[in-house]
């Protein structure tokens, strides 16, 4: 790479989020286009701070009752039982299934606490406009849109389980009103986590090289 | 200011820089936050191509055959992914039964036909209709495909039905396997700016920005 410390934004030039190709961008208040693919052309994301707090407001209040609620209740002639998310990993974990209890305790625990945090963390560094290590917080925003989709795993076992065991007296599973909520949340911070602009992190370090 | 084709802003920390040549198999990244700008990938469009015709194809298997069946007292109840999405609508479950749908039929198959679609013209240098929309919806549409995550669902459940039922492993559980890979080296090899590249390189395409 050759050295070079002005950002894109600085030089008036856009990079479109589609193609990558960049672009020079003059007037501000005309709607522009990517001249190669057509896409609407910004610097950062429109109303990034602000949509990202809305949908990351509603995944908070959504995790209450995706952890209080019921996940997923186990019926049969001799047991019955209505497992939360947290209650699920136990019965796991008391049962003998320690890989699986990690796995899914991971996935539907620490996943989508890592992201709420994370995200909380990255928007308050960004309103403040801290110039804290920014290429860690850069690393950690990666790092919240990787993982993220993981979080789906204990949807897809409950839809699973829910379908097959159904065998009446037998045994039947059947998903509880927390996954709902819980699927919500996942989809909620995965959005969230996509509204987010990464760039915001660099622009105050930006304006000190170019006052 | 040198020719603007040849600069790239970085994606997460839009620093302006200048491409270089790279040799195959390697990779550029942002000299300020590390974010990897662009890869030398060889054959990227017919590596793609391959990949995402053998997953399609793995694909139809997948959603045709069972996952896996239990077996009580000779009684044997069977699942495959769009009878567990029905049943779920059937529970009262619509909304998880859609996001199901979605992350693992409807968003994989759109995937794997808009890039046959766009890479199979393209291998023979043609160029086709309404390739900008697409390659928007692409990327509209690439973080909720989720079957990698669904394979590991199915391990989880698998897991937890052996506890207390006899579990037959299905032919879907295999290929679903299999079509996490084939997805994985598709979405490895699928590079757009070498789909954008050559889009340029056709005649009558050419961008002046």
């Amino acid at each position: 790479m050759t050295a070079m410390t002005a950002s894109a934004a600085g030089q008036k030039l856009c990079s479109c989020h589609v193609c990558n190709l960049v672009s020079r961008r003059e007037q501000l208040s005309v709607q522009a286009h990517c001249p190669r693919c057509g896409a609407f052309l910004h610097f950062r994301k429109p109303g990034s701070v602000v949509r990202c707090w809305a949908l990351l407001i509603a995944a908070y209040i959504l995790y209450i009752p995706a952890n209080l609620l019921t996940m997923m209740e186990t019926g049969s002639i001799f047991s019955y039982r209505k497992d939360t998310i947290i209650s699920g990993v136990v019965h796991l974990w008391k049962t003998g299934s320690w890989g699986i209890a990690v796995i899914v305790f991971i996935a539907s625990v620490t996943i989508p606490l890592l992201k709420l945090m994370s995200l909380t963390l990255l928007l308050v560094s960004v309103q403040r406009r801290s110039r804290w290590h920014p290429r860690q917080r850069t690393r950690l925003y990666r790092l919240v849109e990787l993982v993220g989709r993981w979080s789906m795993l204990d949807i897809y076992v409950v839809t699973l389980l829910a379908a097959l065991v159904q065998l009446g007296a037998m045994a039947t599973v059947k998903a509880g009103p927390a996954a709902v909520a819980f699927g919500a949340v996942v989809v909620l911070t995965m959005f969230a986590s996509m509204q987010f602009d990464p760039r915001l992190i660099w622009d105050p370090l930006q304006k000190e090289r170019n006052p | 200011m040198a020719h603007p084709a040849q600069l790239i802003a970085c994606h997460d920390c839009d620093l302006l820089q200048r491409e270089i040549p790279l040799n195959p198999g390697c990779a550029a990244s942002c000299s300020r936050c590390g974010a990897v700008l662009y890869r030398n990938a060889t054959d990227s469009i017919d590596r793609a191509l391959a990949y995402s015709l053998a997953a399609a194809v793995v694909f139809v298997i997948a959603n045709l055959f069972p996952i896996f069946s239990i077996e009580v007292q000779g009684d044997r109840t069977s699942i495959t992914l769009m009878g567990a999405v029905r049943s779920l609508w059937n529970q009262d479950m619509q909304t998880i039964s859609l996001l199901v749908l979605l992350t693992t039929v409807l968003i994989p198959a759109l995937e794997l036909t808009s890039m046959t679609y766009l890479l199979l013209p393209l291998k023979f240098r043609r160029v086709p209709a309404g390739y900008t929309l697409l390659l928007r919806l692409m990327r509209m549409a690439e973080p909720w495909g989720m079957v990698e995550v669904f394979m590991l669902g199915v391990l989880v459940s698998l897991v937890k039905l052996t506890s207390s039922f006899k579990v037959i492993p299905g032919v879907s559980l295999w290929s679903f396997g299999v079509l996490t890979l084939l997805l994985a080296a598709a979405a490895a090899s699928f590079s757009p700016r070498d789909v954008w590249a050559r889009l340029d390189s056709i005649p009558g395409l050419e961008v002046t920005p």
